[in-house]
C-alpha cells in the first residue's frame, strides 16, 4: 500500500559538497498531537494543510513533523488519513481547479532549547487539488533550511505532477499520504579549482620532460607529413600523360 | 596526432573568438558620447581675450573644460565619486584653476590650457568651509582655505603652505567665509548664531591676528546666505524678519548698522528668504560697490552702498535670474526677464510653425536678456539676447555671462544659461543657440530600444489596409490618394538626387530628424529612450547618437525609482507605439504614470489611472486589449490589483486567466518571498512564502529573466551524440543573499533559484568566504555572477548552469505547476582578474547565436567575455567526448584578451549599466553602455555569418557565374556537334 519510490537527486558537480538529504516515508494512521517532544532530541511541529472550495485558507493538522535537529538534520513524519469528508471535499476541490496548500510553522533547528525553536510566521507552498488527487496523495515534501539551520522554505510536488482530468474512481486510493519528505541544506557552491588545475600542470610538465617522443628528430616526428606530400607530388605529376592522349579520340 | 588536433581545435576556438575592430571601422557602427554632469562652478577663462573656454566643476566631481563655440570637450577630469571626490569649490586666475575637493582634503591647480596638473596637496583634516584668492599689490599671489577649526595660506605658485592658523574659540564660532579685498589683511568671519558675529583679521605676511572683534548680531544664523561683502569691506547682511538690511565696516565699526528697508521704499516677497550678490572682479581689490538684492522669485533690485547710504539704481521686475559679468575694467551685470507672452512678439515663421505642426503647441515662453550698466544701472544699447524656452525643458536656473569688449570699446556678452533639466545652453546675441548639452545623459536610470516605424509612405499602405471599409467609392479615392502619395514621395527623391548630386558630395548631409525616421532594412537602427533621475526622458538616434526630442516631466521626486514598459510596439499601424514610465518615490511608494509615443516623446492622450495607493508591484502581461497594448497590472499595498489599460475587454480576459496569473512580491527588509494568485475579482491571494531570516543574511537581488529572450535549442548535443535538456523555466528567479555578518571568514553569498510561480526553491547554494558587492546575470538555463572572495582577496565569476537530463519531462510545454523533478544543477567557479562594474549578457533575434557576457570595467572598457568560458562542464581532464563537444579544458583563470573589449579605447567612464537589444540579423545585438558617457555599438558574438563582408568581391564571383553559364552553353552546343558527327559516321 504505501510503498516507498526511489527519490534520486543526481547532481553534478565538479567538487563533492555537503548535501543533507533524508528520505522518511512515513503512513501509521495513529493520531499525533500538537508540538510533542520525542525522545532522541527531536522535536515535533504540525504540518497542516487547507483545500477549500472558495479557495480561502482553512488550515487543519495533517500530520506532525517530527525534526531531528544537529548537525545533520533529519525528519519524520507522522500523519491521519483523511477523512470521508475531507476525501469528497478534496474531489471538489480538484473538480474546480482549487489548491491544495500546506504550511508548516518556521522553526530554528540548530537549537536545543525549545524557546528559540519556534518563531513568528509560517512557511506555505501549494500544488493544484486536482494533481493530488490524480496522484493518489503521493507527494514529496521538502524542507528548506539556509546555513544557519533557519527553516526558510518548503514545497510539495506531486509524482505524477499532472492534471489529465481522469477520475479517481477508487475511495481507497485517496484515504491514506503516501509522503517522502526530506529536508534539504545549502549546497557549498565551488570555488575555482585552483589546487588540481596546477596538480595537472605538472604532471603535464614532466610528461613532456620524459616523453622521448619530443627528443624525436624532424624526419622521425613528421614522416607521415612528408610520405604524404611526395605521394600527392608523384600523384600528380603521373597525371599529366593523359592529357596528350587525348587527342586519338577527336 | 591528438595534441595535434587539440591544437587546431585551441586554434579554431581562439579565431572564431577573436573579434576586434579594424581601424577602418572605428565609429562606423559605434558613437560615444562624453558627459560631464549637473554644473555645480562654471568660469568663463578671460585671461586671454579670445578665449574659448569654459571651466566647469560638476556635481559628479567632474571638473572640465569645454569649447564655448561648439561644446565640446576639450579635457575632463573624472574624480572619485561619492564625498571623497566632491568638488568643494573652484576658483580661476589667469591660467590657474584652483579646486578644493573631498570635503577640504586636497587643494590642486591646474592648468586651463591643456588641463595638466600644477601641483597637488594634502590639506590636514577637518571640514571644510570656504576658499578665496589673497591678492596683494594687484597680484594674486595666495589661496586662502578656512576649515572648520583653522585657516591656512597657500602658495599659488606651488601650493606650498605659508602659514596655518587655529581659529580662536573655534568651538562656540562657526566660521563660515573668508574674505581679502587685496591690503594684506585676510577677514574671516564666523557667527554664533543668534548671537553674534565674529571677525578675526590675519595678516597676510606671517598669519599674525592683527584684529579680532565680535558684533552683536542676534537675528543671524548663517553668514553664506544672508550676508555679503560690498565695497571697501563693507559687511552687509539682510535680515528677512525685521525686513531690513545691516551694515558693518569690518575695518572700523564694532557695530552694526540697520536701514530698513521700508526706507528704500521696499518689500519683500511673503515667505521668502533675500539674498545678496555681490561681485569681486579682481581678487587682489575689493569688491564693487554695487550689489543685487533679490526680493521676491521674479524681483531683483541693483543697489548701490555709497558712504553707508543704500541708493537704488534700477528696480528689476520682473527678472528671473541676475548675473555680474566684468571685462577689462567694465562691470555689466546681466538681467533675464520674462517676455510678454503675447504673439505679436514672435517671429511670424515660429508663429506659423506652431499653429500648422502641433495641434496642442503652447507657445515657447522665451525670455529677454539684456545688460545693464553696473555702476549707473543704465541699459546698454543693444544688448537685448532672446532665449526661446523649450517647451520640453526646465525653468532657467542659473546663469554664466561671457562679457568680451568689441572693436568699438562697448560690451558684447554671451550667455549659458543652465535649467531645471540639467541643460547648458550658449546663446550669442541677438539669440542664437550655439549649442546645447544636455547634462541630464550622464545619470541615465533606465533605458529601452523601440523599433522605428516604417516610413511615412508605407505607413499610409498599411494604413489603408487598417481602416474599416466603407463603401467601393471611398475605397477607390483612398488607393488614389495614397497611389498620390506615393508619386508624390517619389518625385521628391528625384528631386532631392538631382538637387544633391549638382551639390559637391561633402556639403551633402544627411541629418536625421524625426521626419526622416524609418526602419532599415536590417533593424539596425532603433529609437534608445532612455530615462534619467532628473526626470527628463530622451530619444535618441541609434545609429548617430542624435538627440531627436526630450521630454522633461517636473516634479519628479528626488528619490524617484524609474520602470520604463514598452506596453505597444511600432508593430500595430496605425496605432501609435506607447511606453509607459512608472515613477514610484521610494520613501512613500506612490507612483504615477507617464504614457507617451516613444518615437515623437509626446504624452499620449490616453489618460493613465490615478494611484492613490502606494505600489508594490507592477508587471506586464502577454495579454493584449482590442487596440494591442500589453497589459500592464499594478499591485497596490493593500494586495489589490489595477491594469492599465483597463477597458471591458482587458477584465474580461484577465477574468478568464486570472487563475494563472501569478506574481511574487520582495520584501527585503523582513526578507520574505511571497507568492500570489489573481482571483477572478482582481483581489489576490497568498498563495506560498518564503521567509529567509534577516538575522543571517538579507537579500540584495532578486531577478528573473527577460521576457523577450529567445532559446533556439531545447538541449546541447553531448559526446556520444545524446542530449542533455535545459531547465528552460521561463518562472525561474534568481535571489541573492548576502551574511549580515561581514567578518570575512564567516561572511558569505548565497544563491537561491526559486520558482516564481510555485515557491518552490529549486537550488539553495552558499558561498563562502565571499562578500559582495553581487553582480547576476539570469539567462536561458543558467546563471552567472560574480563576487569578491575574502579569503583569497579576489573577484570570482560562478556559472550554475540547470538540466532536465537526458530526457524532457514534457517537451511540448513548460508549466512550473507540472515539474516534478528537480533539475540538476552543476556549478563551477573561475577567478577573474578585475572587478567589475556591471554585467549583462547579449541577446539576438531568435537566439541561435552564442552567447557572449559584457562585462562593464571600472577601467571605462567593456569586455565582451564568451560564454563558452563559463561553462561548467568544462572538464578538468580533456576526454574525447568533451573534445568531440569543443568543451575548453578548465582553467581556473579566466583571461582578459585586450581585442575583447568592444570599445577599443572609446572609455566609458563610470559605466553604470549595459543595455542589449536584439536587431533584425540574428548575427547582430546592438549594445549601449551608459554611465558619465554613453556608448553604443553592435556585437556579433558568432561573427556574422549572416552577412556578407563589405568588401566582398562582387565582380568575381557574379564573372565567375557568367563564365560557367557560357562555358556550360558552349560545351552542350559543342557535344551537340560531336554527337551529330559521331552519327554521320
Amino acid at each position: 500500500m504505501a510503498h516507498l519510490s526511489p527519490f534520486q537527486l543526481s547532481i553534478f558537480s565538479t567538487v563533492s559538497f555537503l548535501l543533507c538529504t533524508n528520505f522518511v516515508c512515513c503512513n501509521n494512521g495513529r493520531r499525533v498531537g500538537d508540538a510533542l517532544d520525542t525522545e532522541f532530541g527531536g522535536f515535533s511541529v504540525p504540518l497542516e494543510h487547507s483545500f477549500e472550495v472558495d479557495d480561502v485558507a482553512k488550515f487543519r493538522v495533517r500530520g506532525a513533523l517530527v525534526l531531528k535537529a544537529g548537525r545533520e538534520p533529519s525528519v519524520s513524519l507522522s500523519q491521519n488519513q483523511l477523512s470521508e469528508e475531507d476525501r469528497t471535499k478534496l474531489k471538489e476541490v480538484a473538480a474546480v481547479d482549487g489548491l491544495y496548500r500546506i504550511r508548516v510553522p518556521r522553526v530554528f533547528l540548530q537549537t536545543d532549547r525549545q524557546t528559540e525553536r519556534q518563531m513568528e510566521g509560517h512557511l506555505t507552498a501549494f500544488v493544484r487539488a486536482c494533481a493530488m488527487v490524480e496522484s493518489h496523495l503521493s507527494d514529496v515534501i521538502s524542507l528548506h533550511t539556509d546555513v544557519s539551520g533557519y527553516l526558510i522554505g518548503v514545497s510539495i510536488v506531486t509524482i505524477p505532477g499532472a492534471c489529465r482530468g481522469t477520475e479517481v474512481e477508487d475511495e481507497v486510493d485517496l484515504e491514506v499520504f503516501n509522503s517522502t519528505l526530506s529536508i534539504v541544506a545549502p549546497v557549498n557552491a565551488p570555488g575555482p579549482e585552483t589546487a588540481l588545475f596546477l596538480e595537472r600542470m605538472e604532471q603535464e610538465m614532466e610528461k613532456k620532460g620524459k616523453n622521448p617522443q619530443e627528443q624525436k628528430s624532424f624526419f622521425a616526428k613528421y614522416w607521415y607529413l612528408i610520405l604524404g606530400g611526395a605521394i600527392f607530388l608523384m600523384a600528380t605529376s603521373s597525371a599529366q600523360p593523359p592529357a596528350g592522349g587525348d587527342r586519338e579520340q577527336s | 596526432m591528438a595534441k595535434l588536433i587539440l591544437l587546431c581545435i585551441k586554434f579554431v576556438l581562439l579565431c572564431s573568438i577573436a573579434d576586434a575592430v579594424f581601424e577602418d571601422q572605428v565609429g562606423k557602427f559605434d558613437w560615444r558620447q562624453q558627459y560631464v554632469g549637473k554644473v555645480r562652478f562654471a568660469h568663463f577663462d578671460m585671461h586671454v581675450q579670445s578665449s574659448k573656454k569654459v571651466i566647469l566643476a560638476t556635481e559628479k566631481n567632474v571638473f572640465a573644460s569645454l569649447n564655448s563655440r561648439t561644446g565640446d570637450l576639450y579635457w575632463r577630469h573624472v574624480d572619485k565619486t561619492g564625498p571623497e571626490g566632491n568638488i568643494d569649490a573652484l576658483l580661476l586666475h589667469g591660467q590657474d584653476a584652483v579646486l578644493v575637493a573631498g570635503n577640504g582634503r586636497v587643494l590642486r591647480s591646474w592648468e586651463v590650457n591643456i588641463g595638466g596638473l600644477n601641483w597637488e596637496i594634502v590639506l590636514d583634516s577637518g571640514s571644510f568651509q570656504s576658499a578665496c584668492f589673497v591678492g596683494q599689490q594687484d597680484s594674486v599671489k595666495y589661496v586662502a582655505v578656512l576649515k572648520k577649526t583653522a585657516i591656512s595660506l597657500h602658495y599659488l605658485s606651488n601650493g606650498h603652505q605659508k602659514w596655518l592658523e587655529n581659529l580662536p574659540e573655534s568651538e562656540t564660532v562657526q566660521y563660515q567665509a573668508v574674505y581679502s579685498g587685496g591690503n594684506g589683511e585676510v577677514y574671516t568671519l564666523g557667527v554664533v548664531p543668534h548671537s553674534h558675529i565674529a571677525v578675526v583679521v590675519y595678516s597676510v605676511e606671517d598669519g599674525e591676528i592683527t584684529k579680532q572683534i565680535s558684533v552683536e548680531a542676534p537675528w543671524l544664523s548663517n553668514i553664506p546666505t544672508s550676508c555679503a561683502v560690498v565695497g571697501q569691506g563693507m559687511l552687509t547682511c539682510v535680515d528677512p524678519a525685521t525686513v531690513s538690511l545691516y551694515t558693518l565696516d569690518l575695518e572700523e565699526q564694532s557695530q552694526m548698522t540697520q536701514i530698513p528697508l521700508q526706507s528704500l521704499g521696499l518689500e519683500v516677497s511673503p515667505g521668502f528668504q533675500p539674498v545678496l550678490v555681490s561681485t569681486q572682479p579682481n581678487p587682489a581689490r575689493p569688491p564693487l560697490s554695487e550689489f543685487f538684492l533679490q526680493l521676491g522669485p521674479d524681483h531683483h533690485l541693483l543697489l548701490q552702498l555709497n558712504n553707508g547710504q543704500i541708493v537704488t539704481l534700477r528696480d528689476f521686475k520682473p527678472a528671473l535670474l541676475v548675473s555680474f559679468a566684468t571685462t577689462g575694467e567694465k562691470t555689466v551685470a546681466a538681467v533675464m526677464a520674462p517676455k510678454n507672452k503675447t504673439v505679436k512678439n514672435y517671429p511670424l515663421s515660429l508663429f506659423v510653425f506652431c499653429l500648422s505642426t502641433i495641434v496642442d503647441c503652447f507657445l515657447p515662453q522665451a525670455c529677454s536678456l539684456n545688460l545693464f550698466s553696473a555702476e549707473s544701472g543704465r541699459r546698454l544699447l543693444d544688448t537685448t539676447l532672446i532665449f526661446n524656452m523649450d517647451p520640453n525643458g526646465g525653468k532657467p536656473e542659473k546663469l554664466y555671462v561671457q562679457a568680451f569688449l568689441k572693436k568699438d570699446d562697448s560690451v558684447g556678452y554671451r550667455v549659458m544659461v543652465q535649467t531645471e533639466d540639467h541643460t547648458l545652453t550658449f546663446i550669442q546675441q541677438p539669440g542664437r543657440v550655439m549649442w546645447t548639452r544636455e547634462e541630464a545623459l550622464s545619470d541615465v536610470v533606465t533605458m529601452e530600444m523601440v523599433d522605428l516605424p516604417l516610413t511615412g509612405t508605407q505607413a499610409e499602405l498599411e494604413g489603408e489596409f487598417g481602416k474599416k471599409a466603407d463603401g467601393l467609392l471611398s475605397m477607390v479615392l483612398k488607393r488614389l490618394s495614397s497611389q498620390l502619395i506615393l508619386l508624390q514621395a517619389w518625385m521628391a527623391h528625384l528631386w532631392k538626387l538631382f538637387y544633391d548630386a549638382r551639390k559637391p558630395r561633402s556639403q551633402v548631409k544627411n541629418d536625421v530628424t524625426i521626419e526622416n525616421l524609418s526602419r532599415d532594412e536590417f533593424n539596425l537602427q532603433k529609437m534608445m529612450v532612455m530615462v534619467t533621475a532628473s526626470g527628463k526622458l530622451f530619444g535618441i538616434d541609434s545609429k548617430t547618437g542624435t538627440i531627436l526630442w526630450r521630454h522633461y516631466l517636473d516634479n519628479i521626486p528626488s528619490n524617484a525609482a524609474f520602470k520604463l514598459m514598452v506596453q505597444r510596439t511600432t508593430a500595430h499601424f496605425p496605432h501609435p507605439p506607447q511606453c509607459t514610465l512608472l515613477i514610484k518615490d521610494k520613501d512613500t511608494g506612490l507612483a504615477t504614470l507617464h504614457v507617451f509615443n516613444p518615437i515623437f516623446g509626446r504624452k499620449s492622450h490616453i489618460t493613465p489611472p490615478a494611484l492613490p495607493q502606494p505600489i508594490l508591484q507592477s508587471l506586464m502581461l502577454p495579454l493584449i486589449d482590442q487596440d494591442y497594448a500589453k497589459v500592464l497590472l499594478l499591485v497596490d499595498d493593500q494586495y489589490k490589483v489595477s491594469a492599465f489599460p483597463s477597458t471591458k475587454n482587458v477584465l474580461q480576459q484577465l477574468q478568464e486567466m486570472a487563475g494563472s496569473i501569478f506574481f511574487y512580491l520582495v520584501d527585503s527588509n523582513q526578507g520574505r518571498l511571497s507568492g500570489y494568485r489573481l482571483r477572478t475579482d482582481l483581489s489576490t491571494e497568498l498563495i506560498w512564502e518564503v521567509i529567509i531570516p534577516t538575522e543571517v543574511q538579507r537579500i540584495v537581488t532578486v531577478k528573473g529573466k527577460r521576457p523577450n529572450e529567445h532559446v533556439h535549442s531545447q538541449g546541447r548535443v553531448m559526446g556520444d551524440r545524446s542530449v542533455l535538456y535545459k531547465y528552460l523555466n521561463p518562472n525561474l528567479l534568481a535571489v541573492v543573499t548576502e551574511s549580515t555578518d561581514l567578518h570575512q571568514e564567516r561572511s558569505f553569498v548565497g544563491i537561491l533559484l526559486i520558482d516564481g510561480v510555485t515557491g518552490r526553491i529549486i537550488h539553495e547554494a552558499v558561498q563562502r568566504k565571499a562578500r559582495g558587492p553581487v553582480h547576476l546575470v539570469h539567462s536561458e538555463n543558467w546563471v552567472v555572477y560574480e563576487y569578491w572572495s575574502t579569503k583569497s582577496r579576489r573577484n570570482e565569476f560562478s556559472v550554475l548552469e540547470l538540466y532536465e537530463g537526458m530526457e524532457l519531462y514534457n517537451s511540448t510545454v513548460f508549466s512550473s505547476l507540472d515539474r516534478p523533478h528537480p533539475p540538476q544543477v552543476l556549478q563551477q567557479s573561475y577567478i577573474f582578474p578585475s572587478s567589475i562594474s556591471t554585467l549583462e549578457a547579449t541577446l539576438t533575434e531568435k537566439g541561435i547565436t552564442s552567447r557572449h557576457l559584457l562585462v562593464g570595467l571600472p577601467s571605462g572598457a567593456i569586455l565582451s567575455l564568451p560564454k563558452m568560458f563559463l561553462d561548467p562542464r568544462r572538464p578538468e581532464i580533456v576526454s574525447e567526448q568533451s573534445r568531440e563537444e569543443n568543451l575548453i579544458p578548465y582553467a581556473p583563470e579566466m583571461p582578459i584578451r585586450t581585442e575583447w573589449f568592444i570599445n577599443y579605447n572609446q572609455t566609458v567612464s563610470r559605466v553604470r549599466g549595459i543595455y542589449t537589444a536584439p536587431s533584425g540579423l540574428e548575427s547582430t545585438c546592438l549594445v549601449v553602455a551608459y554611465g558619465l558617457d554613453i556608448y553604443q555599438t553592435r556585437v556579433y558574438p558568432s561573427k556574422q555569418f549572416d552577412v556578407l563582408k563589405d568588401d566582398y568581391d562582387y565582380m568575381l564571383i557574379s564573372s565567375v557565374l557568367f563564365a560557367l553559364f557560357f562555358a556550360t552553353m558552349i560545351s552542350k552546343r559543342l557535344a551537340e556537334v560531336k554527337l551529330l558527327n559521331r552519327a554521320w559516321r
